[in-house]
């Protein structure tokens, strides 16, 4: 079934009776030429771009839960391309192009939405890092324009510019980020991947890998052993836990990172705006809630739900930033568990297990990555070489001195 | 999160620092073989467990002590704490 004006004209004459299931819920084959670990974002771009791009027809996702339960429905559904460092910035370039023809190669309504993002900054030396750091934008395409003072009031007068401890001297504005609707791009993948004959099971836990001569050779799962020629895995928060079933210890530690939604209000923000001295970043959803966040909270957790000093840490930053938001009742705030890295960024390459690979180590950033991770992931898994624009995200890089710090804190996760 | 501090009784977590997996008190000799090999996995890999995890917190705004925390990353319950000095004297990081 295809989405179309037609289409949508004719089920509404027939009373919207012919509407079918988006994906179908197969029961697990014997084997697989490529099983993938995790229906999250990545795992199920990963399934749509190995079946669309890479040609492969024999490809399975397993998900513990339901379809898109975990991170890419607790994400605050920013999108953005505006890194730093040669690592990192061809890859989120790379993924806002894919964002921008999403909808029409998914047949879905992610409801993309390209509001721009603006990131503030309040002293001389942050222009001068945001100068920097647009200049590094303009290298790989992704635009951005470094607004002063008139130019940011003019847009957001409602910010708070004359805070006596961090007055607002002007942005970093990159118009083609925005957000997306975070369920819509899982359902999108899951439904493309499955019409060209993905197998997604949900309710099916991976519980061990068999691993005979150094190889990968299927999985156990809570419906039974998979044969897998190639299995990759993409389980964000559970990646520590499901790699050590196959003897790994990473550079990633689990930590939660709250998220927050306000009552639904008319439209008071024009796009996505961050605060540049304290860690708060918000957007307007289309219903209208305030959507917004700031810092994990600092702490080792599979929880998917944090502590109070955090929410008030959060508050503050946005009444320092927009008093305004002090009027708008919270409405809902929760949780969700970050592979956060050692260096901050992620991890898309093979394992010293043949046959298994890895995609992780998103920290807080993963939703923006989801079409690019899947891209690369995709390539990495159908060819065995890495994709050009996430070469430099190996998982030994850390051992060889090749860390890919955008912060430059070093090997402290919760920091990141 | 309240932790148990042996010398001070019950104090908010607010007042510690987070460093992660007490581990890192075993640190390697750096005059060993492949002592390049060792520091590598000692700065880069935890194990992250889904439950008990013992971990080291600083309290920075109280007596300047390094604890070791025991405490489940599932429910965040707190479990217990104790001196990092001694558990090094214990000789069990």
């Amino acid at each position: 079934m295809r989405f179309s004006g037609m289409r949508l004209l004719r089920e509404a004459l027939r009373g919207h009776t012919g509407w079918g299931p988006m994906w179908r819920d197969p029961d697990p084959d014997p084997a697989y030429d490529i099983v993938i670990v995790g229906g999250g974002g990545h795992g199920l771009a990963t399934a749509f771009y190995l079946a669309s791009v890479y040609g492969q027809r024999r490809v399975a996702v397993l998900e513990k839960g339901w379809l898109g339960g975990g991170n890419i429905g607790r994400n605050t559904t920013i999108i953005r391309s505006n890194y730093l460092l040669p690592g990192n910035q061809p890859f989120y370039e790379f993924s806002m192009k894919l964002w921008e023809g999403l909808e029409q190669t998914l047949n879905f309504n992610a409801m993309v939405s390209q509001r721009g993002v603006l990131n503030l900054f309040h002293t001389d030396a942050q222009r001068d890092a945001y100068r920097r750091r647009g200049n590094a934008m303009h290298l790989t395409g992704a635009g951005g324009r470094l607004l002063d003072r008139d130019a940011v009031r003019a847009m957001a007068p409602f910010l708070n510019f004359d805070a006596a401890r961090f007055p607002i001297k002007g942005g970093l504005w990159q118009p083609r980020g925005g957000t997306a609707r975070h369920d819509g791009v899982a359902w999108g993948y899951a439904r493309a991947a499955d019409r060209l004959g993905v197998d997604i099971i949900q309710n099916c836990a991976v519980t061990g890998f068999r691993i005979e001569g150094g190889a990968v050779r299927g999985v156990d799962t809570t419906r039974g052993y998979i044969a897998a020629g190639k299995v990759g895995v993409a389980v964000a928060g559970n990646t520590s836990r499901v790699m050590a079933l196959a003897g790994m210890r990473l550079p990633i530690e689990s930590h939660v990172l709250q998220a927050f939604v306000t009552e639904g209000l008319k439209p008071v923000i024009p796009g996505v705006i961050t605060f540049g001295a304290g860690h708060f970043y918000v957007s307007q959803s289309d219903k209208g809630g305030l959507v917004f966040g700031g810092d994990i909270d600092g702490y080792n957790s599979y929880a998917q739900r944090g502590n109070l000093p955090v929410v008030e840490d959060v508050i503050e930053g946005g009444m320092a930033l927009m008093p305004m938001i002090g009027r708008a009742r919270l409405l809902r705030s929760w949780g969700g568990v970050m592979d956060m890295s050692m260096d901050g960024s992620p991890i898309i390459d093979r394992t010293d297990v043949g046959g298994l690979y890895l995609n992780a180590g998103w920290c807080y950033g993963g939703f923006k990555a989801t079409p690019a991770s899947g891209h690369a992931f995709a390539h990495l898994l159908a060819t065995g070489d890495p994709h050009p624009t996430a070469a430099a995200y190996r998982l030994d890089r850390f051992a060889r001195g090749h860390v890919i710090d955008e912060k430059g804190v070093g090997a402290q996760p919760n920091l990141h | 999160m309240l932790i148990p501090h042996p010398l001070l009784g019950p104090r908010d977590a607010q007042e510690f620092t987070y460093l992660g997996d007490a581990s890192l008190l075993a640190r390697p000799d750096g005059m060993a073989e492949h002592a390049e090999d060792a520091f590598s996995d000692h700065v880069y890999l935890r194990d992250n467990p889904a439950g008990v995890h013992r971990e080291l917190w600083f309290h920075e705004q109280g007596d300047r002590s390094w604890l070791v925390v025991t405490r489940d990353t599932v429910t965040h319950e707190i479990l217990g704490a104790e001196l990092a000095r001694d558990v090094v004297r214990g000789g069990r990081p």
